[in-house]
């Protein structure tokens, strides 16, 4: 049974942080319908920029929380403004363009930065300091729950429920729902169009940072590659919930991510992958739009 | 007279070697209602989508002049190839020949980003909630109820757009577009589809917002019933360009509009 709790709660860690970036990947699509490959790197930037911060304010000899809180604001704000960036300079100018061409672009903006990254750091893993504290209180879980899974799970929550407060009842919420549904028509309405999408982004990659810094805390080292593998996993967690659905890509996140652990404790770590795919095969063949996506019928 | 609200002139669209609209005039006095009617293809909807930004004229000036809420005279602007979202905010508001509401979204929702350019709060102002901003979005809510009782849809308000019946979804449609403040109303087909008894209720709303809300009307329209019992004036266009303009009872006899209509006679023997 505590194997059990144990497997339960390293899956619900996982599903967490693939929602974080899931979300990412689902707002995007849902607005613009592109598949942002980049993705991913913006999660790995926010990873090393909040490593990097911690190095420096460990130096100084900040306490543990402050530097905890530091890093993970600097990585929100830094990850923030590479989303920003990437889409103004790599999708923006191909608004108009037939769909694969930004497609491309992004596939290359990834390419850049993981290159990027790799040159001006390094090609090993860098340790990463546990910037979550042991709590006292937890000692009697601790066979099964580590703080570092109780924060990554306080924390989605807490982010979810916030997004879903800014997305239901906000006015820049009710714009970015407008021009997922038809972006022409809210432009006539004198929705700056533009404005919303870079705002998507920027919620997007800040959510990004956030799992980046969980995990990276969670696991202990990161290196420039951490970004594919974890965008690859997150894409496939937002197609399995039904991409373009915010609530699908949470249900796909959860479900990946218990598939994952499960399948690693009962069977054996080598197969964690084929069952996670293997799951998204048979859910696409019975619902092709995903769990919660719309199921779309071609007009003749 | 005033400047003209919209003053179009010489406004010329090219798509490759198709010219959609050639040299057309149009102008639009405060308090008008006017209609805009053609054979299918005349470039009636091109020339909606030139003046509200969706495409950018190959020629030609878009003229408009603002009425100031004081009544004083304001400056003309040239407002080609401005983006939509700039063109509603200096005052013009369009509808769709086919359905363009945001369906997944409350009727009251819809309104309300109607109103999303009147208002400044940002991002930050939602995470921050702070005073000014509660009391702008409680604005919003307000305003936006107002419309929907003045286009008498106030019992639908927090039902979802598409689960309306035909006729509300395109009142609901004019609703919207009344909510950005317009001081000129660009209708394309209102009456597309409706009933009789619908079509009816139409003119008396186009009429109502002319006469209460003090906004001028340009509909394209193929129901002549309605444009001919609407209409100050009416601008005919066929093969991109303007052919007449003039009073519904001039149109109604004017032999270039006809043939436009109804093809010219063919002489048989040459």
């Amino acid at each position: 049974m505590e194997y059990f709790l144990e497997l339960f709660m390293g899956g619900l860690t996982r599903g967490s942080i693939y929602a974080l970036i899931a979300l990412g990947y689902t707002m995007v699509y849902g607005i613009i319908e592109l598949i942002n490959f980049a993705h991913g790197e913006i999660y790995m930037i926010g990873a090393f920029t909040a490593l990097i911060t911690a190095s420096v304010l460990a130096v100084m000899g900040v306490h543990q929380f402050a530097i905890m809180a530091i890093a993970m604001l600097a990585a929100i704000v830094y990850s923030s403004a590479y989303g920003f960036t990437v889409e103004k300079i790599a999708y923006k100018p191909l608004r108009h363009a037939p769909r694969l061409s930004p497609l491309i672009s992004a596939i290359g903006m990834s390419i850049f930065l993981q290159n990027y990254v790799l040159l001006a750091q390094t090609s090993d893993f860098l340790p990463f300091p546990s910037l979550i504290p042991d709590f006292k209180f937890l000692e009697p879980y601790s066979n099964y729950l580590r703080p570092t899974e109780l924060v990554i799970l306080l924390t989605t929550a807490v982010v979810m429920v916030f997004l879903t407060l800014l997305i239901k009842f906000t006015k820049i919420g009710k714009a970015m729902r407008a021009t997922a549904q038809d972006r022409t028509m809210a432009m006539l309405l004198g929705v700056n169009v533009n404005r919303v999408i870079s705002t998507t982004f920027v919620i997007g990659s800040a959510l990004a940072a956030i799992g980046g810094v969980l995990i990276a805390s969670h696991i202990g080292q990161i290196n420039f590659f951490i970004g594919f593998i974890a965008g690859i996993k997150a894409f496939t967690a937002a197609v399995l919930g039904g991409i373009g659905s915010i609530p699908g890509a949470v249900l796909g996140s959860f479900i990946l991510g218990l598939t994952e652990s499960f399948a690693t404790g009962y069977v054996s770590s080598d197969y964690e992958d084929v069952f996670a795919f293997a799951l998204l095969v048979l859910i696409l063949i019975f619902r092709p739009g995903g769990l919660l996506g719309k199921s779309t019928t071609q007009k003749v | 007279m005033a400047d003209p609200l919209l003053n179009v002139q010489n406004l010329t669209m090219d798509f490759g070697g198709l010219r959609a609209l050639d040299h057309v005039n149009i102008d639009i006095q405060q308090n008008e209602i006017i209609a805009l009617i053609g054979p299918n293809g005349a470039g009636k909807t091109t020339f909606f989508n030139c003046i509200t930004g969706i495409y950018t004229p190959t020629g030609g000036d878009i003229l408009i002049t603002a009425p100031l809420r004081s009544g004083a005279a304001s400056k003309t602007e040239r407002i080609n190839g401005l983006k939509p979202n700039q063109v509603t905010e200096k005052g013009m508001a369009r509808t769709f020949q086919n359905i363009r509401l945001f369906p997944n979204m409350t009727v009251l929702e819809n309104v309300m980003i109607g109103r999303h350019c009147r208002t400044r709060s940002g991002i930050l102002g939602a995470v921050l909630r702070n005073h000014t901003m509660v009391r702008e979005e409680q604005a919003v809510v307000d305003a936006s109820y107002q419309i929907l009782e003045k286009i008498g849809l106030s019992r639908f308000v927090n039902d979802l757009a598409k689960n309306l019946p035909y006729g509300a979804q395109r009142r609901l449609e004019i609703a919207r577009a009344l909510a950005t403040e317009p001081f000129l109303l660009l209708l394309d087909e209102p009456a597309a589809g409706m009933n009789p008894h619908e079509t009816l209720e139409l003119d008396t709303l186009i009429t109502r917002i002319r006469n209460e809300e003090k906004v001028s009307i340009l509909l394209i329209e193929h129901d002549m019933k309605l444009v001919m019992s609407l209409s100050d004036r009416i601008f005919v266009m066929d093969y991109g360009k303007k052919i007449a303009q003039g009073t519904p009872e001039e149109i109604r006899n004017n032999p270039m509009v006809i043939k436009a209509y109804l093809g010219e006679e063919c002489d048989v023997e040459s």
